[in-house]
Parts: structure tokens; C-alpha cells; sequence
């Protein structure tokens, strides 16, 4: 039997960007098991659960980075260490690293950004040499460039407004890339279909969906699929290109 | 020693606690995280003749204490819920358990019951007259006594099992649609389905949902429900199953005090996986709480 819920104690609760905060959260991590799953974090006098993506974990803590843009990531921007969160753990399929060859891109757009980091890490420990790019609006929303470097890996950022690294898109570093044989991204529409329709690699994109329940059951994040219909939630967030309808 | 058994027609539960359709799937993904053979039923995801997709996304909105979904009866269809859902259900699920239909004409509903009639695993039909959520259909024929007693009388001529309505609470008299039911023949009564909702996105200024309405659920509807059932139960004397809003033990005891037979349990599933067993086990603890010892002696208790 799966034990979905943990009751998590806030370690820590910083603004690392404009709106952006990084949670340290302690307690059992054992339903993580893949980068790109993502946890649901229930808060008092909202309804429905904050699903928010795992962006590291170890045995007993779970790091997230979440934008606060509504009432309920407001919310959650003012809590202290010591709160307690009832959080179902472990959700969604998570990015598959079996496929990705020696030299895979990952692409994280704004809060796209943190499950690329487990990813990273992952696939470092698996001995491959992936290549990272970082996209954001403007210099005060970027985050988290400094500790993709300092895993050791190739770091790339791109703004819009060309007020840090590269002006323009992700898009355009991965035109001025060669070599890398999968790609590995999540991040806003716009831009998982932009990279779907930049590059000729194969690889997985991992989609965000206004959810019910996260774990399967109200099929309020259905999807059409070449496969057929999936959860987002929990048949995804992340789907591989091929399958994937525009 | 406090007993929760119930009967609900031919079925004996062990428990009167069920999941409402919709928000438990076909049951057997639940069996990950709990075994499911401690409920007194399953009410299956709502099913029609033909596999639907069901309506654009975003399909969810947020409420105060609550949530508007507009799903749109996404399901594999009939064939394949009986051929491939079933099955599965069957190898973590030993009880009888209830199907949810729903139609858009008369023959639809016909086809579908008689169907899922003669499926083994099946206890109880549950005819869904109040999907708010598809157009055409659903809810079209749980608004009006006369169109809920046709789909009434067709399903029951062709079925064998009991047959519960399920009915909408988005009408001015929900007393006169289930006498209309109960005089056509029907077993029992399910209600209430979800109210007809909408939010609108400060931000874009437009709907939240992309059917712009859909089915408001959650605690914040408990005290319609329980009115609705108190109602209901003074008029008919078939069994009814309540649901709406109900999220605990004492929901559960209020729900059957207002008249409920079984109680099944929506929205709550979804924001808490192991909403189901946590009542069910809580459950005894309550009753003796209040000096119930036989859980079926209260039914209609507040009358």
C-alpha cells in the first residue's frame, strides 16, 4: 500500500526571485522516487490542494520553488519554519532518464525551472553530461543559475528582455546548440510547443494543468494523447513528444 | 459493540459508506492506497453507451469550501467498462457495486442499463438524470417529473437489479421529480447531485471553467443536500442514498437522521485520498458518541 500523505514541517521559507520562494520541507520522502513528480500541498481555508513540483529531495527533506501568484501560494509565502503541511506525496509519472543518451538538454522556463534540477543531479549520477537552459522574463525573476553550475554542468540563461545571458528565448541558445542527443523540459505552453517545434530531437515535455484531486481520480486534467487520453496529474505531468497533440 | 451494517434493497453494507461517482474512478487505482473492501460500495465512474472525452480543459474551479468541475462524463464507454474496468475492480474489490449511467436519449439510457444489468459485479444501477455538465442530456431529464419517470420505466423494464435515480438539485421541486420516480418504479433514490456553478478569472475577465458553468460540490453544499433528503424522505418511501458535501462521520449520522439509507461521499475523496476509510473508521468512535448503537435504527431519526 502507498502512504500518499505526509504531515511535512517547514525547515525553511525563502524569497530566492521576484515572487519566487524556495521551501525546505522535513519528513518522509519515500513516495519520491523520479524527478519531475511533483507533491500537493493542502492549506488552511482553501479547498483544493497546491500541486508544486518537486524541485530536490533527499531522505527526509523535499525542496520546492513556487511562484506566489494567487491567494494559496500567497498563502504559503508567509508561512515560518515549524508550520505543518498535509501534502500527498510522490505524484505524477516524473521524467523517464533511461532514454536520454549521454549528452541530454533540459529546458526549464520560469517555475518550469526546479524539477530540472533533480533531473540534473540525476542524470550526473548516472554519468551522462547533461547541458542546461534556464528561461525568464528579466534579471529579477531569474533563479537557481548558480546551483546548476554548481553541479558542474554546462549553464545557459535566457531573458526576454536581454537583461541576463542571452536576449530572446530559450529558443534561441538551443539554435546555437549542437550535439545533445534528448531533450527534457517543462515550463509554460507557449514554450514546451516553441522547443517541440525548434529541435528535431526527441525527447520529454512536462505540462501544467488546473487540477481537482493530482492523484487520478476526478479526471480534471484529461488530456488527448497519440496514446490515447492521460491524467496530467497522473498519467503525466510529463508526456514524450510523440505523443503529444497540439 | 456498535454495528454500521445497512441494508439498501437487496444489498447488505457492511457499512452504509460509499464514494460517489466521479470521484473514486473505477475503484481499483484506490487500492493502492488502502484496501477497498472496507466500503460498502463503490458508485462507478458515470458511464454511457458510447467512450466520451468529455469537455475542454480547465475542467476545475476553486470555491470556498468547495469546487466546480465540468468533466463531462469522460469514460471509455459501456463495452469497455464491463470488457476492462470490472475486471479490474474485481481482483481488490469483492462486493457488489453500483453502476453510474448516464444517456442522451431514452434508448442510450436502455442500452447502458441493461448492460451493466447483466455484469455480475454490478448490486445496484444508478441512473444519473443529473449530469449538469453535458448538453442534451444528463441533467435535461432529471429536471422535469415527467421525462425522469420515462427514463424511469424504460430502464426498470429492461433490468432486474435494483434501480436508484439519480437526481439533480438545480430544480424548483426536487419532491414532485422523486414521487414521479418512485411512481414509475424505481428502487430508489440517489441525491443530490452537484449545483449548477461558475467563477469568473479576475485576471482574464472570462470564466474559469472552458464550459464556462459546471457542478458546484464540496462542503459548502452539505446543508442543500441534507434539506433535500429530509424533504425527499417525507414523500416517498423508497430508499435514498445522500450525498453532497458530506465529509466525516457525523455528516454520515446527520445525513441518515435526515433520512439517508446510504451515504455517498464526492469532493472529499479528492482532496483527501483516504477520505473514505478515515469516516468509515472513525465511524463507530461517533456513534458511540452519541448513543447510537445500530446505525440503521436512526434513518430518518430527525423526522
Amino acid at each position: 500500500m502507498r502512504e500518499l500523505k505526509e504531515l511535512l514541517t517547514v525547515v525553511s521559507n525563502e524569497k530566492i526571485a521576484v515572487n519566487t520562494y524556495k521551501m525546505v520541507l522535513s519528513g518522509c520522502t519515500k513516495e519520491i522516487t523520479v524527478p519531475g513528480q511533483f507533491i500537493n500541498i493542502a492549506l488552511d481555508g482553501f479547498y483544493l490542494r497546491r500541486p508544486i513540483s518537486v524541485c530536490d529531495w533527499d531522505e527526509n527533506t523535499v525542496t520546492i520553488i513556487y511562484k506566489a501568484v494567487g491567494n494559496g501560494t500567497e498563502l504559503m509565502a508567509t508561512l515560518k519554519a515549524g508550520a505543518q503541511l498535509d501534502t500527498l506525496m510522490g505524484l505524477g509519472n516524473g521524467f523517464d532518464t533511461s532514454k536520454s543518451g549521454n549528452a541530454p538538454l533540459l529546458i526549464g522556463g520560469g517555475a518550469g525551472v526546479p524539477p530540472m534540477y533533480a533531473l540534473a543531479k540525476k542524470l550526473i549520477s548516472e554519468g551522462k553530461k547533461p547541458v542546461v537552459i534556464l528561461g525568464f522574463n528579466t534579471e529579477s525573476e531569474v533563479f537557481f543559475a548558480e546551483e546548476f553550475k554548481a553541479l558542474g554542468i554546462e549553464t545557459y540563461v535566457s531573458t526576454a528582455d536581454g537583461s541576463v545571458g542571452t536576449k530572446g528565448f530559450v529558443t534561441d541558445v538551443i539554435a546555437k546548440l549542437e550535439g545533445y542527443t534528448y531533450f527534457y523540459t517543462c515550463g509554460p505552453e507557449p514554450m514546451l510547443k516553441a522547443i517541440y517545434n525548434a529541435t528535431e530531437a526527441s525527447g520529454q515535455l512536462s505540462f501544467e494543468e488546473r487540477m481537482g484531486c493530482g492523484f487520478g481520480a476526478c479526471m480534471g486534467c484529461s488530456c488527448k494523447t497519440k496514446y490515447g487520453n492521460k491524467r496530467i496529474c497522473k498519467d503525466g505531468p510529463v508526456l514524450e513528444k510523440e505523443e503529444i497533440i497540439w | 459493540m456498535v454495528s454500521t451494517k445497512v441494508k439498501l434493497c437487496s444489498l447488505e453494507l457492511d457499512n452504509p459508506v460509499i464514494p460517489a461517482s466521479g470521484t473514486f474512478g473505477f475503484g481499483y487505482e484506490f487500492a493502492e492506497l488502502y484496501d477497498i473492501n472496507i466500503l460498502g460500495s463503490i458508485s462507478l465512474k458515470g458511464t454511457t453507451a458510447q467512450p466520451r472525452f468529455g469537455n475542454p480543459t480547465p475542467r476545475i474551479a476553486e470555491c470556498p469550501a468547495g469546487m466546480i468541475n465540468s468533466v463531462g462524463l469522460q469514460n471509455p464507454g459501456i463495452d469497455a467498462v464491463i470488457s476492462q474496468e470490472l475486471p479490474k475492480l474485481a481482483e481488490c474489490f469483492s462486493k457488489p457495486a453500483i453502476a453510474n449511467i448516464s444517456g442522451f436519449s431514452v434508448e442510450e439510457y436502455v442500452e447502458c442499463c441493461s448492460k451493466a444489468d447483466k455484469a455480475e459485479q454490478i448490486g445496484i444501477l444508478e441512473v444519473n438524470v443529473s449530469c449538469p455538465n453535458v448538453h442534451n442530456g444528463g441533467m435535461s431529464f432529471g429536471t422535469s417529473p415527467e421525462a425522469a419517470a420515462e427514463i424511469t420505466r424504460a430502464v426498470k423494464a429492461v433490468t432486474t437489479k435494483p434501480v436508484f435515480i439519480k437526481l439533480t438539485p438545480n430544480v424548483t421541486d426536487i419532491v414532485s421529480i422523486a414521487k414521479a420516480c418512485e411512481e414509475a418504479g424505481a428502487d430508489g433514490l440517489s441525491l443530490i447531485n452537484t449545483m449548477l456553478g461558475m467563477r469568473i478569472n479576475l485576471k482574464t475577465k472570462k470564466p474559469v471553467i472552458a464550459n464556462k458553468m459546471g457542478g458546484f460540490s464540496g462542503s459548502a453544499i452539505f446543508p442543500v443536500a441534507l434539506r433535500m433528503v429530509y424533504q425527499v424522505y417525507e414523500a416517498v418511501k423508497i430508499p435514498i442514498i445522500g450525498m453532497g458535501g458530506v465529509s466525516s462521520a457525523q455528516d454520515v449520522i446527520e445525513m441518515m437522521l435526515a433520512g439517508a439509507t446510504a451515504v455517498q461521499i464526492g469532493a472529499q475523496n479528492l482532496v483527501d485520498p483516504y477520505a473514505c476509510k478515515n469516516i468509515i473508521e472513525s465511524l463507530p468512535g461517533v456513534m458511540q458518541e452519541y448513543s447510537i448503537n445500530n446505525l440503521e435504527d436512526i434513518i430518518g431519526g430527525a423526522h
